[in-house]
């Protein structure tokens, strides 16, 4: 058997899915993790975000990590194309359809609509990644931190975002998306690589129900907060 | 059970060849019995067709007792009806009440092709099976049933695997038509035994090939396939199958 057909046979593409998938998550971790120093201050009103910064030139400013950069592109590129590929195939595989359809008799909603987040998820990223990424990584025209003007200050940038409340509003349907993805591709991806233990599979589940709420929610408070003013340039 | 006697509405859907556009056809059914079974109440409908000289509903069906995997209509958007762990042929009708409409579709996917009315043709699952789903032995006398060691459990588990009728309920359930379920079962019920082990990389690598040259989706756990299944095979199996597809991908020649 060649290696090519391990990875493009039925199987293989959703292979492919998984792998690009658990690396994925693993990348939500470091994004939630470094975002969340926002939260610093809730704790010291006067930090305007420099715990932050700091991460966020941490992270664009070491090499090893910008390698690294590359590849979660190539991944999330890798997931998308082979998703949308997988979505189109697996739709044509039933010719006529059913006059009555099966609907939710013996599978969840958002196991069914995985297509039609992952596209939502699309769209969001591209508005994300054109906000942030672009401008701190690639444009390089944030304005210098306060503290060090060698650092940008993407802190300002978000803060001056979220002031919008229709960007709020697409961020928290964004991490809804999300959610609702995760909840399960999470589980899914781990059965896929073959993960067949029952009890592997039952504490991969509660661990992925677990994963798809609080990194979701902790991404979604992020907006939220700034737009009410809990976190934010105190003076 | 009382037994009591209704009239229904069936919307079946009839179709004259593989090639045929096909549409649903309505009819009323009297006095159907609570004690009949699903296919009984096709028989006498049937035999009112024949003696108004019409064409009868064509419909697989063979044991009748729900261990054959031949019935397979699609009942109300579920295979099989709405029991669960249950066949076409073991649904009754104490599951209706009088003035039902019952809607009845063949099994969906284009790896089944309508042959005519409710019957599909399923011949890609033996040519599944006829890849790999098999033990090659020298015939002769079978050895002593105590000279090979199976742990219970295994033996068990492989029981539950061999359990599959091969009706293609998970395929008609699945919304991309994959036909893992049935796979899973059929590889998973000799892996777990010391005779299917010699074979068990060229028996994923070549029945997992023959399910894509039949034209079955991908496998993306949804759960619908385990939810109709008639016998219940576990969707654990597909995570099996999956694990079963690698070790023989990555290790093999």
């Amino acid at each position: 058997m060649k290696w090519s057909e391990l990875f493009t046979s039925s199987i293989g593409k959703k292979l492919v899915m998984a792998f690009t998938g658990i690396f994925l998550i693993s990348f939500l971790v470091v994004h939630v993790g470094i975002n969340a120093c926002i939260f610093a201050d809730l704790f010291d009103p006067t930090e305007n975000g420099e715990m932050f910064n700091r991460a966020a030139h941490f992270m664009g400013a070491t090499v090893l990590i910008r390698i690294a950069e590359v590849g979660l592109f190539a991944g999330i590129i890798l997931h998308i194309v082979q998703g949308l590929m997988l979505e189109v195939q697996n739709r044509s595989r039933r010719g006529k359809g059913y006059a009555v359809q099966m609907g939710n008799k013996g599978s969840k909603w958002y196991s069914r609509s995985m297509g039609l987040l992952g596209t939502l998820l699309l769209l969001f990223l591209v508005l994300h990644v054109s906000q942030f990424w672009w401008d701190s990584r690639v444009a390089h025209n944030l304005p210098e931190a306060g503290y060090d003007p060698s650092h940008h200050d993407l802190f300002l940038r978000m803060t001056e975002t979220f002031q919008n409340p229709w960007l709020v509003v697409i961020y928290v349907l964004g991490c809804i998306s999300l959610a609702y993805h995760l909840l399960h591709g999470f589980q899914s991806a781990f059965r896929t690589i073959g993960v067949h233990n029952n009890r592997y599979l039952k504490m991969l589940n509660s661990i992925g129900i677990g994963f798809s709420i609080i990194v979701p929610l902790v991404f979604a408070l992020m907006p939220v907060s700034m737009h009410l003013g809990w976190v934010g340039l105190n003076n | 059970m009382e037994h009591y006697n209704m009239n229904l509405t069936l919307k079946v859907w009839r179709q004259k060849s593989t090639n045929d556009e096909g549409a649903f056809e309505t009819y009323d059914v009297k006095d159907i019995s609570s004690e009949m079974s699903f296919l009984e109440m096709f028989d006498v409908l049937n035999e009112r067709l024949i003696a108004e000289g019409k064409d009868p509903i064509a419909f697989d069906h063979d044991c009748r007792e729900g261990i054959c995997g031949m019935c397979s209509m699609y009942i109300d958007g579920r295979p099989h009806g709405p029991w669960q762990a249950n066949t076409t042929c073991q649904l009754h009708m104490r599951a209706y009440k009088d003035g039902d409409t019952i809607t009845v579709e063949p099994w969906r996917a284009k790896a089944f092709p309508v042959i005519k009315d409710l019957v599909v043709d399923r011949m890609a699952f033996d040519r599944i099976v006829q890849a790999g789903g098999y033990i090659s032995v020298n015939t002769g006398n079978p050895q002593d049933a105590n000279s090979i060691l199976i742990a219970k459990d295994k033996a068990d588990l492989s029981f539950a695997n061999a359990a599959c009728i091969g009706c293609g309920a998970c395929v008609a359930a699945c919304k991309n038509s994959s036909a893992m379920l049935f796979l899973s079962a059929k590889v998973s019920h000799l892996a777990l035994l010391p005779q299917g082990d010699p074979e068990r990389k060229s028996r994923a690598i070549n029945m997992v090939a023959q399910m894509d040259k039949e034209g079955f989706g991908s496998c993306t756990n949804t759960g619908a396939c385990e939810a109709v299944c008639p016998k219940e095979i576990s969707i654990t199996n597909i995570a099996r199958l999956n694990y079963e597809y690698q070790r023989a991908g990555y290790l093999a020649d």
